[in-house]
């Protein structure tokens, strides 16, 4: 029982980047916008954080820049896509190598640099109960974060009017200018949103998850976070239930490595690429459900007038 | 006042071929910030970054070397992107066809001559990066899987199993465990086109590569469909035109470049499989793809501009204790300043009175 309960720990922990990067993304395809910066996002988020974290002593304060990190970043794409009216794909393509470049620019200073990171919680008399407390109260204060996330996201798109509204932009922008919605406006805070959340997934990665600077250290998971929405057909709770199966994956080739399976390092790590091709295949040969589910707009130009 | 867009009636020539030099220039004003702000002269820095790397032969044969597989690569890509297919794991495929030319010049290097081996290299690895992408287009017509995620996340099993070969199989026996093959023969080296220097032959197969581009693209019927099913997938298919065999042929040309591209890196500047075969050049190739507005002469000129902030970074990084990774930030605020820029090509900026 207890060795299950350090399984779903660690399993909790791998998938939450994903589920931070992919539910912010979640959001911001559902109000019609592509945005394939999420890589570039996620790595200028990271290195904001550690910075901050390495200099300040301070990993809630790097969180917290991270996040705005993301956020800022995010508004360039936004400029470029819904102001001067580019395409999503090209300018989503150039926002990952932006990110990966100056995150690597501004990060070298700090590769060997060892900070205090965040902790996984340890609250006395709790976290030490048996089981319960391994599987309830041990976990990174983000992971919980995390799921608070998921709770807020799915109220939101669901429970709100302008959850409604949002949903109402993705799938007919025209009809939403119509009623009066100021569509432009909604994207840009959707898709800020987005930078945001793909910022606090890089930043559990520099400042709580590993914690250090590596270039490159999301290792595609931005990427496997857009494939993950399509994936969870554009549904919070299946976004969950994939970013946890993805962590698994991860951690399954840690495990083996550790237990010095004789599958060289190599081929292990390929997994969670190889797992991700395999899902979206699997996932994208029902085009009918694809199309019912996505947002109708999703990834085309809007122009008002 | 305030400014709207009012759309063109067509799109605008001048727009399309000034927004590259907009976008330049605006480029070279964020590295004077970027400069000024890291307490660097920017003239001397300017200097040091775009004249002093290109300020003797040498520094213009490695323009033209690193040039070689950008525009080798964009030229394949844009064959793609021109037909809205969109390959962006050409880093991956430019490793397999590393992978693959340089199996065969470390098995049959010392069997065949040149004359043999070299073609036969390049051969195996447009192959292996045909194959890479092969992937992609089959997930993509067969289960309708998105292709910018499947290619993508072949970058990193390709990344993966060149690392496994050069660890395991394909390592040097006599390399002290570093993980890397042997050294190629001369027989499996491209020659030389300038003496003295390191430009290699590649540079002539990437130039042949974008006039057969040329060619392709204006002159031949299948060209022309996959530009009409870029320009309108509905009358593609009213026309008949097969979004498959669009599919395929866009993902196959872009990995057949990108695997030649891997070969003449492998049998070029490297002489060997490394861990790494490419500072990011099927990336930065998307960018002159782009900049080069998917055009074959364009692809040319901007593959030489990608070139030049390759050996700028390089240059920064010893003579201006700048990290070389300047090279990456300048890359994506280039495209960044392009895809901005772009707004003037179907679009006439105009002040208007403020709607009360």
């Amino acid at each position: 029982m207890e060795t299950f309960a350090q399984i779903v720990v660690l399993t909790l922990a791998a998938g939450t980047p994903l589920v931070l990067a992919a539910l912010g993304e979640l959001v911001v395809e559902k109000s019609g916008v592509l945005n394939l910066g999420v890589e570039g996002m996620m790595l200028v988020g990271a290195i904001a954080s550690f910075i901050v974290a390495a200099k300040t002593n301070a990993p809630w304060l790097g969180v917290a820049v991270g996040a705005l990190a993301g956020a800022l970043l995010s508004q360039i794409f936004a400029v470029i896509v819904l102001s001067l009216r580019a395409n999503q794909v090209a300018t989503g393509l150039a926002l990952s190598l932006f990110g990966i470049g100056l995150s690597a620019f501004i990060g070298r200073p700090f590769m060997s640099v060892v900070i205090e990171g965040i902790k996984p919680l340890a609250i006395p008399g709790l976290s030490t109960l048996p089981v319960a407390g391994k599987l309830v109260f041990s976990h990174n204060p983000l992971v919980y974060l995390s799921i608070g996330l998921f709770l807020v996201v799915q109220w939101f798109l669901y429970k709100t009017r302008s959850g409604l509204v949002l949903r109402a932009v993705g799938e007919s922008p025209q009809s939403a200018n119509a009623v009066g919605y100021p569509v432009i406006a909604i994207r840009y805070a959707a898709v800020l949103f987005g930078g945001a959340c793909a910022g606090l997934a890089g930043a559990f990665l520099a400042v709580a998850y590993t914690p250090s600077w590596v270039e490159g250290m999301t290792a595609g998971r931005g990427w496997i976070a857009l494939a993950l929405v399509v994936f969870a057909s554009w549904k919070p709770w299946r976004v969950m239930v994939g970013a946890y199966l993805f962590g698994s994956v991860t951690l399954a080739q840690f495990q083996a490595q550790a237990a010095g399976v004789a599958v060289p390092s190599q081929l292990l790590a390929m997994l969670p690429y190889v797992a991700t091709i395999v899902v979206l295949a699997i996932i994208s040969r029902d085009a009918t459900m694809i199309r019912l589910n996505a947002p109708a707009s999703l990834g085309k130009p809007y122009h008002p007038e | 006042m305030r400014v709207v867009l009012e759309a063109r009636p067509r799109p605008s020539h001048v727009a399309i071929w000034t927004a590259p030099l907009v976008a330049t220039l605006a480029t070279l004003c964020v590295g004077f910030v970027v400069f000024e702000a890291f307490g660097k002269n920017p003239l001397a820095a300017f200097d040091a970054f775009f004249v002093a790397p290109i300020a003797n032969l040498y520094g213009i044969a490695e323009l033209l070397l690193k040039a070689s597989p950008l525009m080798l690569i964009a030229t394949g890509l844009a064959i793609g992107y021109r037909a809205n297919v969109w390959n962006i794991g050409a880093e991956g495929q430019l490793t397999l066809g590393a992978i693959t030319g340089g199996t065969l010049a470390l098995v049959f290097g010392d069997a065949w001559p040149a004359a043999a081996l070299l073609p036969a290299m390049f051969i195996a690895g447009a192959v292996g990066g045909m194959l890479w992408a092969a992937i992609p287009a089959f997930l993509r017509t067969r289960f309708n899987a998105n292709e910018i995620l499947t290619s993508l996340m072949l970058v990193y099993v390709a990344t993966l199993f060149l690392s496994w070969l050069v660890h395991g199989p394909l390592r040097d026996p006599q390399g002290y465990n570093f993980p890397q093959s042997k050294l190629f023969g001369d027989n499996a080296m491209l020659p030389i086109l300038l003496p003295q220097t390191r430009l290699n032959a590649s540079f002539a197969l990437a130039l042949a590569i974008v006039g057969v581009a040329w060619l392709f693209v204006r002159r031949h019927i299948v060209g022309f469909e996959m530009r009409v099913a870029g320009l309108s997938a509905g009358a593609a298919t009213y026309a008949g035109i097969s979004w498959r065999r669009t599919i395929w042929l866009g993902m196959l040309a872009g990995g057949a470049c990108a695997g030649l591209a891997g070969v003449g890196e492998a049998a070029g500047p490297i002489g060997q499989l490394l861990p790494s075969m490419s500072p990011g050049y099927g990336f930065a190739a998307i960018i002159v793809a782009f900049v080069g507005r998917l055009h074959p002469l364009g692809i040319a000129l901007a593959s030489l501009l990608m070139s030049l902030l390759y050996l700028g970074g390089e240059s920064a990084q010893v003579n201006l204790a700048l990290p070389s990774a300047v090279t990456g930030l300048f890359q994506g605020t280039l495209l960044f300043f392009l895809l901005a820029a772009d707004v003037l090509v179907n679009y006439r900026p105009r002040m208007v009175a403020s709607a009360s």
